[in-house]
């Protein structure tokens, strides 16, 4: 029963948290007097949610698609790469070295780039999401499959047991905090990499949106149009780390 | 005369690293009844766990003899031999059920009877309730019991144990100590265990052989005539000191 309230306790103050800063902010706008094109108070943002005009929900549903295509490609590559790597020493000894090097590299600079070679549109902005996301999936992943005790590795061979048993019952599922503490990081900058390609070149989506409004000082709707883009993130982020609390113990996961 | 389980004669074991070569093992030579308890005991490095790999078919070796079975008892290396290292290694994701099963699975025996083994198992180390436990949830010593649990359950012959109560605290050692002696008892299973303990090897072992160092040299090679059931106040008696001291002798160390 402790345990329970503590935990209630907890998730109240974080709502009372998140409820303090609105408020906060709304004060702030309030007291201080602060122009609307400066700062909106959180109501005239929330009346730019209710304004037609800026498609919300297709810009929300163009960015989203462009955030979660590209994070589940960056996942499914970053972990099948992975894979081939366990399975040959000789593919891992070329190329992890070439990916440390290339993951160097600012994805974010690769955006112009990524532009003239796919054009305007949804599919450039998923690839500069993949090829930021692919990087710490990937890494980690190689990572949590090397993860293993000899000793382990003795007791196993000790009953001849084949290298897929190995696979199957003791690397992948020993790699899977790895794996999820990956994904975690690339949540985020997925998100990060879906917006700034529709900064670089975009017709539709949250951030083109943006700059349009930008042009013409209508700050609330940029406001919304953060505060819509982080909600996509949170829900990519809460729907990873729902499945990280299914499938890993708690003991296992990392951070 | 019954004939000998395990069977070393000047058996030696080379290193490779790069171009040199050294000699882990240079000659061990004893041998192992049936049903025994052998202690082996030396200095960290001076090769025990390698001579156990080599025993456990990890490793081969150069030179000497190496035979593990009798014409009374056969001896499959794959499915004869139950391993416990100093760590418990059990799988955080796993149950402590399904961690005792693990070497079934590989072999792929028939999960069924598996399952009631493992149960039976953990009754006999003193795990009973703890099937549906994660790793994290038991104790050091716990978690030592149900890797010898693990070790059993595919009914090896010979169990190999590498320090396994090296990295437990003084008291759960002791403990654990008379817990291994009863469970060796009940199952009657051969049992070679290395520790760099020369009290816990005279305590436990029919047999101590005592290695070396570098490179692993069998020094002595000597009956326990203390009687089974073996307890804690035997090793304030003058023959436990007696082996005692006679290992350190051997180890230099008096």
């Amino acid at each position: 029963m402790d345990r329970l309230n503590d935990t209630l306790t907890r998730y109240a103050i974080a709502v009372l948290a998140h409820i303090a800063l609105v408020v906060v902010w709304y004060l702030f706008v309030k007291l201080g007097e602060v122009p609307k094109f400066v700062m909106p108070s959180p109501l005239e943002t929330l009346d730019a949610l209710l304004s037609p005009n800026y498609g919300w929900w297709s810009n929300i549903a163009v960015t989203a698609t462009e955030i979660f295509a590209g994070y589940f490609l960056a996942l499914a590559a970053g972990v099948a790469l992975a894979l081939v790597f366990t399975w040959s020493k000789l593919l891992e000894t070329f190329f992890m070295p070439l990916l440390v090097s290339l993951n160097m590299i600012p994805k974010v600079a690769l955006g112009p780039l990524i532009i003239v070679w796919f054009k305007y549109g949804v599919l450039p902005n998923t690839l500069i999401a993949f090829s930021i996301a692919l990087f710490p999936i990937l890494l980690t992943t190689a990572r949590g499959l090397r993860e293993i005790e000899p000793e382990m590795l003795d007791l196993v061979r000790g009953l001849r047991g084949t290298r897929w048993q190995l696979f199957t019952k003791i690397q992948l599922p020993g790699a899977l905090p790895y794996i999820f503490s990956g994904m975690k990081v690339a949540a985020i900058l997925a998100v990060a990499g879906a917006i700034v390609g529709e900064f670089l070149g975009s017709d539709k989506g949250l951030g083109y949106l943006m700059l349009q409004v930008q042009v013409t000082l209508d700050t609330p709707a940029m406001f919304m149009a953060v505060i819509l883009i982080t909600l996509i993130g949170v829900a990519l982020y809460g729907m990873v780390l729902a499945l990280e609390r299914l499938l890993v113990v708690k003991d296992a996961r990392l951070d | 005369m019954t004939e000998p389980f395990i069977h070393l004669r000047s058996v030696r074991k080379l290193y490779r690293k790069g171009r040199e070569e050294f000699l882990a093992i240079s000659d061990a030579t004893f041998d192992v009844m049936p049903g025994e308890l052998v202690s082996l005991v030396g200095p960290s490095g001076c090769g025990k766990s390698t001579l156990l790999k080599v025993l456990a078919g990890l490793h081969g070796h150069e030179g000497g003899d190496l035979r593990i079975g009798s014409s009374a008892h056969a001896f499959d290396p794959s499915r004869d031999v139950g391993m416990v290292f100093q760590a418990p290694l059990l799988l955080k994701w796993r149950r402590i059920l399904e961690n005792v099963l693990l070497p079934a699975e590989i072999l792929g025996l028939p999960m069924t009877q598996a399952k009631e083994r493992a149960r039976a198992l953990l009754a006999l180390v003193g795990l009973s309730g703890f099937e549906d436990k994660y790793p994290y949830e038991l104790s050091g010593g716990m978690q030592q019991r149900a890797a010898i649990a693990r070790a059993l359950i595919h009914d090896p012959k010979l169990v190999l144990m590498d320090e396994p109560f090296g990295a437990l605290d003084a008291l759960t050692r002791e403990k654990m100590n008379l817990e291994l002696l009863r469970i060796w008892k009940e199952s009657g299973k051969t049992i070679v265990f290395v520790t760099h303990g020369i009290s816990e090897a005279v305590f436990l072992g029919t047999r101590v052989v005592v290695l070396t160092a570098g490179p692993a040299r069998m020094a002595d090679n000597f009956e326990i005539s203390l009687p089974y059931p073996r307890t804690l106040d035997m090793k304030t008696q003058e023959r436990f000191g007696e082996y005692t001291r006679r290992i350190y002798k051997l180890l230099g160390m008096e």
